[in-house]
Formats: C-alpha cells, structure tokens, sequence
C-alpha cells in the first residue's frame, strides 16, 4: 500500500521509511513562523525550556497583525519581537515596510518550498500547501518547543482527496473555488484530515488561487492542504527559492478516507455568508443585500493577481456613496507590482483607501473596524460573529471580483451586474 | 484526577473569535484575558464563573485561530476542563499542551444541559451527569498525548526529556 504527499512528507521528516493514518512522530521542522500576536507569549515558555534557538536560519517571524503599531500595547509586543530577532539573529525578520503578510511573503521571498515540513503559530500557515509542502498551524507553547527544539509531535491525518476536473472559467477565482467546497462539506468536515487537490482542474489555477485555496482548508477544520507540484508551481518557484528542495508524488495506490468531486466549469461565484465560511450562497441566489464595507486584502486574496481582478473591475468605476472601500496590497512587493502596473492610481481614482500592508481589518483589529449594524463584502477568511468589529455587524466572504463590483454598486453583486 | 463542577454549555463551532475576541490579543497576561473570557457569545460568563466550573460544547469547539489566548483565558477562569463533541485541531493540541484536559465524547454531549452538575475523572475519562443519572465515556488520548497531558502541558513533558530524543 503506497502513501500520499502529505504522508511522505511527514515520513522524510520523522526519518522513518513508512507512516500511517493515526500514527503519532515527531518530526524535524525546515520552518517555524510566528508573527506579534503569537510569538511574545512563545518567549516565556521558550525560556523555560533554556538555551538557544535550533537554527536561526529556520525561524521566520513577522510583525504584521498589530501593525504598523496600532497603540501602546502593541508596540509593545512588536518590540519584544524585534527584540528576540536582534538576540538570536533571526535572519527571516520582516520590519514594517519591508515585509507584509506572513502568508503572502515566505512564499514570495522563496522561505517555503516543495517538501519542507513548516509550523507557524498562526492557523493559515497551511497556505503553503499549494507548494507542495506541509504546513500546519499550531499554538504558543508548539512554537516555543519548535523554536529551542526545531521538532514537533503530529499525529498523522486521514486525508481526503478533493479531484478538481474541468477548467475554471475566466470570472471565477480560488475564492469560489474554496468556498464552494467548504460549504460542500462543512465547517468541520476536514475536522483532523488533511486535503489533498488532485485532478486535471488543478492546470487551469494559478498560483495564486492555489495560495487562496490552501489558505483556507483550516476554515474546514483542515490540517493541511496540499497541491502537487507542476509546472506553475516550478515557474513560480524559480528564481525565489535558492536552497535544495524536495518534490514528494503520491502514489497510485495511497490511501485516501473520502473523496470529494468538484467540476471547475460549473462554478459560480460564492459568497460566504455571516457567520459562518461553510454558509455559502451562489451569487445567482443573493437578494438585494446593501454593504456599508468592502475589504481587499489579507493573506487569504491580498496576492499580485487579487489587486489586477479588483484594479480591472474597478477602472473606470467609482465607488458606491455609501461605501468605504480599503484595498491592503498583502506585501511591500505587491504593493509596489500593483503601483507600477497602474492599479493603485485605478484605487485612488475610484475612491478607494489603499493601505500599507497589514492584517488590519482582517482580524479586527485595525484599519477598518465595523459599527453595530453594519455591512462588509472582504476577500479576508473568517466571517465569525464580531470578527471585524462590532458583535452585531456581518461579514460577507467573496473572492476580490465580488467584492470589487460590489463597492461599486454599494451591495452584494459580480463583475456582469456592472454593465 | 476528579472533578466536580457546574456547566456552562455553549452551541456547536464555538470559534476562537468568541472565546477571546482579537482587540484583546494586545495583551497576553492570562488574568486579564480571563476577565475577558467568551466576551462576544455570553457576557455573564467571565462575571459569574467559579472555579471548577466545567464549559461543555458542541461539535468543532475552538475553530478558528491558533491564538493560544483562548484556552488559556478558559483555563485561567477557573474551568479545570472542557467538554465537547469534537474539537478544532489546533484548539486541542493547545489545550493539551498548556494541561488543560478535553474531553471529546460525540453525541453524548447533547445529554449535558447548563447548569447541570458533572463529575469527570480525566485519567480515566469517565464523566458522570448528577443531575441526569447519565453516564458517559470520553475517547481516551493516543499514545505519548496522555503522557503530555499527565505531565501537565508539554513544557513540563519535554523539560523530562521525554521528548525529542
Ligand atoms: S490576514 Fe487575517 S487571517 Fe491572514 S494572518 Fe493576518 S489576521 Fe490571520
């Protein structure tokens, strides 16, 4: 009986030949991230343990929730950052203004590849599953004990395979793509297994929709979510990644606990609706919902790709009266790819706010917080009661499409309303 | 070691968000995050919780983010542990690695109503409903998890040098 991706990999890392559903390792780790929410708690118990970190190669930590410092207390936690990087010479440190979202820039700056094994105490660290690695999201104290020890413990998932056939039509982004499955099985349905994408649908998605989709497998309870790597996988990866990298295969004969089918050239844009992801509407089955709120951005769609969907949509549009519209390129890089290839002015001029690169409103936390009542369209990943401000106000999840015609009509739309 | 408590019981995909919502993350003391604990699903709690108290759950407790934070300002409420159907992953793996017991035990879980009175024994993971009569039997935990768990979170299990070789 032969083993999927995501078993190979957690087998090469435990350095044993085999592993099976169920059974518990330990595995080296290529990669621990953190970002300012997670990582200052990690330190106290980091020094419990005692000594230096693993490897200060293999450590990524990135302020990018709080900031650029959003007040007293956070600054606080930013520096205690800065300052556990400075000690033990963390070299995949990101400063505000040179870095972004963590999610958005390890791949973009080639710090993840094909096979390596990351844990990152923030729950979307499974977004680099679309590389064909595994990566999984775990808490403080996991981080801590990844950080002196460069190890974890897993249990081995089940994992379902998800086959994508047909071909993604050009109006449907790895928004809908995710979305539709998450309302296909549910907000636990992946509850302790890991997805793996297979199928010919995998050609017609870009990079990017690939990052969108891995993202959000923990939105269905996921481990990890993974993609095998292809030929858009090693053009994005060249001349990003410069050390060794491995390419794991499922075999013919792994073993999978369900499968699920989902053909490309069916979908329709999906909107998540409050306030749960797995609460999916097609947009052909949405009334006449008034929004007060549009959010582009985050680690979920703040990518090249999603500012070029928002940029084309919105030319030549103006925002909706009643509507603030924040566009958050998802790093320093795309902000800059996105003010050279004219999008920015194309925000501007439409009457949208573009923003420095942070997590910001995604979480609530900042650069966008919600009044009781009121209504936002994002591109962000969790839609939970009270997650972008006020407990009585609704977030609505779309892919950046969606959420760009929608700020210009001043409700839930796609793109084909506009004309 | 037994338990003997008073339930809150809350729905099912009690999120991370709801536990300790993200405006509060800007501090990590965990007597403050108590006082803040289930802020946006149930404001009595964090007032009116008393040591010992038990939280019951349904399917997918602790969903969402991987914010320690939030079995933390459970535990540090007094809540010795937490009962549900299932729980999100990350949720319990943090849950057992800062030695906050959970148990999972699926349906049975629809048999607890707030306010009823359980006894638990979370070696062995027997829970006994006092107020009901019922009687139920939590999974137990896999392999070396039991050992982390007994030696009170996994700090504890690796200072032992049980871990890691
Ligand atoms: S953008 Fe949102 S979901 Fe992504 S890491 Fe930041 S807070 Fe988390």
């Amino acid at each position: 009986m032969g083993m999927n991706m995501t078993e190979k990999i957690l087998a090469a890392h435990a350095g044993v030949e085999k592993v099976s559903a169920g059974q518990l390792i330990t595995c080296s780790l290529d990669m621990v991230l953190a970002n300012d929410v997670t990582a200052p708690p990690s330190f106290k118990e980091f020094d419990k343990i005692g000594g230096p970190v693993f490897d200060n190669t293999k450590i990524a930590l990135i302020p990018d929730h709080f900031t650029p410092n959003k007040d007293i207390k956070s600054a606080q936690l930013a520096k205690s950052v800065r300052e556990f990087a400075d000690k033990h010479d963390i070299i995949n440190y990101f400063e505000v203004g040179r870095g972004g979202i963590e999610h958005v820039i390890l791949p973009e700056k080639g710090i993840v590849a094909p096979g390596m094994l990351t844990i990152g105490a923030d729950s979307h660290t499974c977004t680099y599953g679309a590389l064909g690695g595994f990566s999984t999201g775990v808490g403080t104290t996991d981080l801590a004990v990844g950080l002196a020890t460069g190890k974890a413990w897993f249990k081995v998932p089940e994992t379902i395979k998800v086959e994508l056939s047909g071909e993604k039509p050009h109006d449907i982004t790895g928004k809908d793509v995710i979305l539709t499955l998450i309302g296909m099985i549910g907000v636990d349905g992946a509850l302790y297994k890991a997805l793996e994408f297979t199928g010919e649908g995998i050609k017609s998605l870009s990079m990017d929709d690939r990052f969108t989709i891995s993202n959000m497998a923990i939105e269905a309870g996921g481990k990890n979510g993974i993609f095998p790597v292809d030929e858009t996988t090693l053009i994005y990866i060249k001349d990003r990644v410069k050390a060794p990298y491995k390419i794991f295969n499922s075999d013919p004969d792994a073993q999978y606990c369900q499968t699920v089918r989902i053909n490309l050239s069916d979908l329709v844009p999906v909107v998540a609706f409050p306030h749960l992801p797995g609460n999916t509407k097609k947009i052909t089955d949405i009334g006449n919902i008034p929004i007060d709120q549009v959010v582009i951005g985050s680690c979920t769609n703040g990518r090249i790709e999603d500012m070029k969907i928002a940029a084309n949509i919105l030319k030549g549009h103006t925002i909706d009266k009643n509507v603030r519209c924040i566009v958050i390129p998802g790093s320093q890089q795309v902000y800059k790819q996105s003010m050279r290839a004219g999008y920015i002015d194309i925000f501007i001029e439409a009457g949208a706010a573009v923003s420095t690169p942070t997590c910001g409103p995604c979480l609530g936390a900042h650069m966008g917080i919600l009044a009781a009542g009121e209504r936002c369209v994002s591109t962000t990943n969790r839609n939970f009661r009270g997650r972008m401000g006020h407990i009585d106000s609704e977030v609505y999840l779309a892919g950046p499409q969606v959420a760009a015609a929608s700020a210009v009509l001043g409700k839930i739309a796609q793109p084909s309303d506009l004309k | 070691m037994a338990l003997e408590g008073k339930v809150w019981r809350y729905g099912d995909n009690i999120d991370t968000d709801v536990i300790i919502p993200a405006r509060y993350l800007i501090s990590f003391d965990p007597q403050e995050l108590a006082t803040h604990c289930m802020a946006d699903i149930d404001k009595s709690f964090a007032e009116n919780v008393k040591k010992g108290d038990m939280i019951v759950g349904g399917k997918n407790f602790g969903c969402g983010s991987s914010r320690e934070h939030a079995p933390i300002a459970i535990k540090t409420s007094g809540v010795p542990v937490i009962i549900a159907a299932s729980f999100a992953r990350i949720f319990y793996r943090n849950g057992i690695n800062i030695g906050l017991p959970l148990l999972e035990i699926g349906d049975d879980v629809n048999k607890i109503k707030s306010n009823d009175t359980l006894r638990v024994d979370t070696s062995t993971g027997k829970i006994e409903n006092l107020t009901s009569g019922d009687v139920f039997q939590a999974h137990p935990l896999p392999g070396f998890v039991e050992d982390i768990a007994k030696a009170g979170g996994l700090i504890n299990y690796i200072k032992e040098n049980k871990h890691n070789d």
